[in-house]
């Protein structure tokens, strides 16, 4: 190849390259903007439930995690897509300090949901709410209704109703790459390695 | 109070959406003792929400459901328009919904007994709304009719 011809390969290979990183740029500003900054979070009210084996289970218990906390229902259509991802994302973060909470609304309690959870292969902590723990976190009524929570206990975003599988995601990961509020470029390099 | 101002906050949020289903009873119905009689209930959904039919295609969803106080009359019969079977960014199979507003037909056959003059008929509707991206609790709302009897 000439170089006359090399150079508008060279020259669009650049137009890539920049648009490519600017993209991964907006992206990242986007879930900093999905995040609450360190100094705006609330710290996530403290509850305590029985998971379906019949043990205490509390917020406190995951202190030093990320965690999603997911309120939802067995009635709720767009509560269902929803499982498979936070499973998938249980399975996959897991080792590095996350955890999915899922907290039922149903009335009807472990005998609706038993049977759901199983058909569901939900690998996940699961508990049945009250009315006492969906006042805690804002009377919540529509489903899903999801809270992530930083690794210090505090609400860091909360969505009501359904969002798309990779804002949960980014979302997830932002918080766990970060260290005291800011992203942990040492935790992102190891990892590259 | 931290967990207060949290509540207050996605409250507003989600009290936005407040009622979502409304009933319309006719002013007035009239009836026979061992007659029937027939009600026309006009149901409105808000737009962009719907409920589940009253046979929902999925065991775990929670359908249309009257019932009724059965101290004048008897109900006989509901009549419902065809469920829209309907496809939603959450549901790889069509879900059986009703959407906008339609009528529900109930029949009733007042009580020999019941006795002559103003009466009412009462019951209750139990439904579960969802929109595209979420669902809200199910519900139940007392319904009532205006019925004269006579002989």
């Amino acid at each position: 190849m000439s170089l006359l011809g090399l150079r508008p390969a060279l020259l669009v290979a650049g137009i890539i390259v920049a648009a490519l990183a600017a993209c991964s740029s907006v992206s990242e500003e986007r879930v900093r903007a999905a995040v609450k900054g360190e100094k705006e979070r609330k710290p996530a009210p403290e509850f305590a439930l029985k998971d379906a084996d019949g043990r205490a289970a509390s917020l406190r218990d995951y202190r030093g995690k990320v965690v999603l906390l997911n309120f939802w229902a067995t009635w709720c259509g767009p509560c269902k897509i929803e499982i498979p991802w936070f499973a998938e994302f249980e399975q996959k973060y897991k080792d590095r300090g996350f955890a999915v909470i899922g907290i039922s609304l149903d009335e009807e309690g472990w005998s609706v949901v038993k049977p759901y959870i199983t058909e569901m292969k939900v690998n996940y902590r699961m508990l049945v709410g009250n009315d006492s723990v969906s006042e805690l976190y804002g009377g919540v009524e529509s489903l899903p209704t999801t809270f992530v929570i930083d690794r210090q206990g505090k609400i860091a975003s909360a969505h009501v109703g359904l969002v798309s599988k990779s804002v949960y995601e980014n979302e997830i990961r932002h918080l766990l790459d970060s260290v005291g509020g800011r992203t942990g470029a040492g935790e992102r390099s190891r990892r590259a390695d | 109070m931290a967990a207060l101002a949290l509540a207050s906050a996605v409250a507003a949020q989600i009290s936005s959406y407040g009622s979502v289903l409304t009933v319309t009873a006719p002013a007035k119905v009239f009836g026979k003792r061992n007659r029937t009689v027939t009600v026309d209930l006009q149901i409105g959904l808000r737009d962009g929400f719907h409920v589940n039919s009253h046979k929902p295609n999925d065991p775990y969803l929670v359908p249309l459901k009257f019932t009724w106080d059965e101290t004048v009359a008897k109900p006989l019969e509901l009549l419902l328009p065809e469920p829209r079977l309907e496809r939603y960014p959450f549901s790889p199979q069509p879900v059986s919904v009703f959407t906008g507003d339609f009528k529900a037909r109930l029949k009733f056959r007042i009580l020999p007994g019941a006795p002559k003059g103003m009466a009412k008929l009462t019951g209750k509707l139990r439904y579960q709304a969802c929109n595209e991206k979420m669902c809200l609790p199910p519900r139940t709302i007392e319904v009532a009719v205006p019925l004269e009897i006579a002989n």
